[in-house]
């Protein structure tokens, strides 16, 4: 194909073109990023829809403690904090996963957003990981207020004096369970295209599908599940119980519960995979 | 040198389809180059492996002589894209939205400020710079979409049929943006359905066909290449004309190469020896006192030139 003779432009008033700034690097663009996504999670209906859920499992736990007044948990701050945060965080952490990160990735696609993103001159691995970090402050957001809604509620009881490390510990570890819990949805996100299919997917693996392998694997075959996040999250609850036994025997039957360093490990271990694996999905993926 | 662009050997199949065809094409210099084709041609394709958005199956792209597919990120720092008409958070305002942009191109804050009011005024936006995106109509996203391409002042633009979904008043806009855009030291590319706006605003042109590029050149050498047929013109006359009196009055014009009749009352005129010819047969026409109501050309040199190169890919 032959070139064309250039041609003169008829310049137009004004300097001439050249691009304004310098583009930063690739983490403070994944932190700017998130700020922006934080900021469409803090307005989105989402966000009231998981406002909504920490006062449902709020008011429920609360309404059980007035009206039955069990003596185990309200005679005592560490079984009150133990019972009702363990098992309210852990509900929240998954629909936290699930509303913020579910359609994180995917939703970029179906929604054509990523276009908006991705004709700029940042580096994919920016995005994903300004959206991580977006669908994590939101939950931490969550499970934040969930703790304040339990403090208040404690304090009727016991007053201030009674919060403990325990609770701060079980805090920390639940938001690395969040971090793991966060990875793998955005690992599921990211291996679709359309949105529905990776909250679905996500959705159904946490609420009861990996219960379920758990309780099979354990029951049927009796292999310690190690390989699944879910089997880790028992460790939130340790700083209040106690670590039990790793291996019990009843009826036959053998069950397991982590150790503190073999949950941590999970966690730490499932974020990390999942993210390298989801990364490397998202970088290969076609706007098409 | 120059802003630049060039594609080499670029191919993207689908499967077995050839959606762009071993797509050779370098452009370079101040400059506003069409890119045309029907569709389905592979324009929108390309493109989008020029912004990474998808990934040749061979070949490499390049913008200001920067490997899009070896770095991304440096190849897009000077260029701004149009691909698609994207979506914007729907809970962010424009002014949000484009000081996202500006902030990720780095931009400081002051400058996107300013900027931002610049281009909101150029898409006459303004008024609705505070406003929630998500509501807005898709004429009004593409304008928003338009400001955050020209927002950082990219030294190359990339435009995917950037006057999709805009009314009339929106279209006669962009390609006054478009000229006034041009200067010195901006390479303009985009791809577009509407020739007179091609022909309005471009320098030179590219047509794709089928993935593969017909020809590249400059809009003085298209109109070049039909010239030597001569124009057609249309003539259109108050009242019914005879072929006696279209012989007698009209073919023996000087000037007028040959005709063909529309309909009863129009005309189709051959007319050979350029613009100063047309005006000789206009004013000889007109002077015949024939009830001439109408006398425009009938498609421009490059629809003429398109038309042709694209029918010529049919039969082959
Ligand atoms: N994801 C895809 N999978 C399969 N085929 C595709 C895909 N994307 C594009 N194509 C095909 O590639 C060809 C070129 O498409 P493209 O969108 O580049 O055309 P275009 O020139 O932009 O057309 P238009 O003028 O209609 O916008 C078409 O035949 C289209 O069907
Ligand atoms: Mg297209």
């Amino acid at each position: 194909m032959n070139a064309p003779t250039p041609t003169s432009v008829t310049p137009s008033e004004g300097p001439p073109a050249g691009s304004l700034g310098s583009v930063p690097v690739s983490w403070s663009q994944a932190v700017l990023m998130s700020r922006y996504q934080f900021r469409d999670y803090l307005r989105s209906r989402r966000f009231i829809l998981m406002m909504g859920i920490v006062a449902a499992i709020s008011a429920i736990l609360i309404t059980v403690v007035v009206h039955f007044r069990p003596a185990g948990i309200i005679g005592n701050s560490t079984a009150f904090y133990g019972t009702l945060w363990t098992s309210g965080v852990e509900v929240l952490i998954v629909f936290a996963g699930v509303i913020f990160g579910g359609d994180a990735i995917a939703g970029e696609f179906q929604n054509k957003t990523g276009y908006f993103l991705m004709g700029l001159p940042v580096k994919r691995w920016s995005v994903y990981a300004g959206k991580y970090l977006a669908a994590f402050a939101a939950s931490l957001v969550t499970i934040g207020v969930y703790l304040l809604v339990l403090i208040a509620f404690g304090s009727t009881y016991f007053g201030a004096g009674a919060l403990s490390l325990d609770l701060g510990a079980s805090f920390v570890l639940a938001v690395l369970y969040l971090s793991a819990l966060l990875g793998t949805v955005f690992l599921f996100s990211s291996l679709f295209k359309t949105s529905m299919y990776g909250v679905l997917i996500v959705a159904v693996m946490f609420l009861f599908g990996f219960t379920l392998i758990n309780t099979l694997l354990e029951d049927l075959v009796g292999i310690e599940p190690w390989f699944i996040v879910t089997y880790a999250d028992a460790v939130i609850g340790y700083p209040f119980s106690g670590v039990p036994h790793h291996t019990t025997r009843f009826a036959g039957v053998t069950s397991y519960a982590p150790t503190y360093v073999e949950g941590i490990a999970i966690m730490i271990g499932y974020f990390l995979w999942t993210t390298l694996v989801g990364l490397l999905l998202f970088e290969r993926e076609e706007f098409t | 040198m120059g802003p630049s662009l060039e594609a080499r050997a670029l191919t993207r199949r689908f499967g077995s389809f050839v959606a762009v065809d071993r797509l050779s094409l370098r452009v370079e210099g101040s400059k506003c180059v069409g890119f045309l084709g029907p569709n389905g041609a592979g324009k929108t394709t390309t493109l989008k492996m020029f912004t990474d958005l998808i990934f040749p199956t061979d070949g490499e792209a390049f913008i200001n002589g920067i490997s899009v597919q070896r770095e991304r990120k440096r190849a897009l720092s000077s260029c701004g894209a149009l691909i698609e008409s994207p979506e914007i958070y729907g809970s962010l305002s424009p002014r949000e939205a484009l000081e996202l942009v500006g902030a990720l191109r780095g931009m400081d804050a002051r400058e996107v400020r300013s900027r931002t009011d610049e281009v909101l005024a150029e898409v006459k936006m303004s008024e609705w710079a505070d406003q929630k995106v998500g509501r807005f109509s898709k004429g009004m996203k593409q304008r928003i979409n338009i400001a955050s391409t020209l927002l950082s002042d990219p030294e190359v633009l990339l435009l995917d049929e950037p006057s999709t979904g805009l009314d009339p008043r929106g279209m006669a806009e962009v390609r006054q943006i478009i000229r006034a855009l041009k200067r010195e030291g901006r390479l303009i590319f985009f791809s577009s359905h509407i020739l007179s706006e091609v022909v309005d605003v471009c320098d030179e042109v590219a047509l794709l066909d089928k993935g593969k590029l017909l020809f590249f050149d400059t809009l003085s050498n298209v109109s070049a290449r039909v010239s030597g047929g001569g124009v057609s013109v249309d003539a259109e006359f108050l009242s019914p004309l005879s072929d006696e009196v279209v012989l007698r009055e009209i073919a023996s014009v000087p000037g007028v190469g040959g005709w063909s009749r529309l309909d009863e009352r129009r005309l189709s005129l051959t007319i050979v020896g350029g613009a100063g010819a047309r005006s000789t047969v206009l004013a000889a026409l007109a002077s015949k006192r024939l009830g001439l109501v109408g006398f425009h050309e009938s498609r421009s040199a490059l629809e003429d030139v398109y038309l042709r190169e694209i029918s010529v890919g049919d039969s082959a």
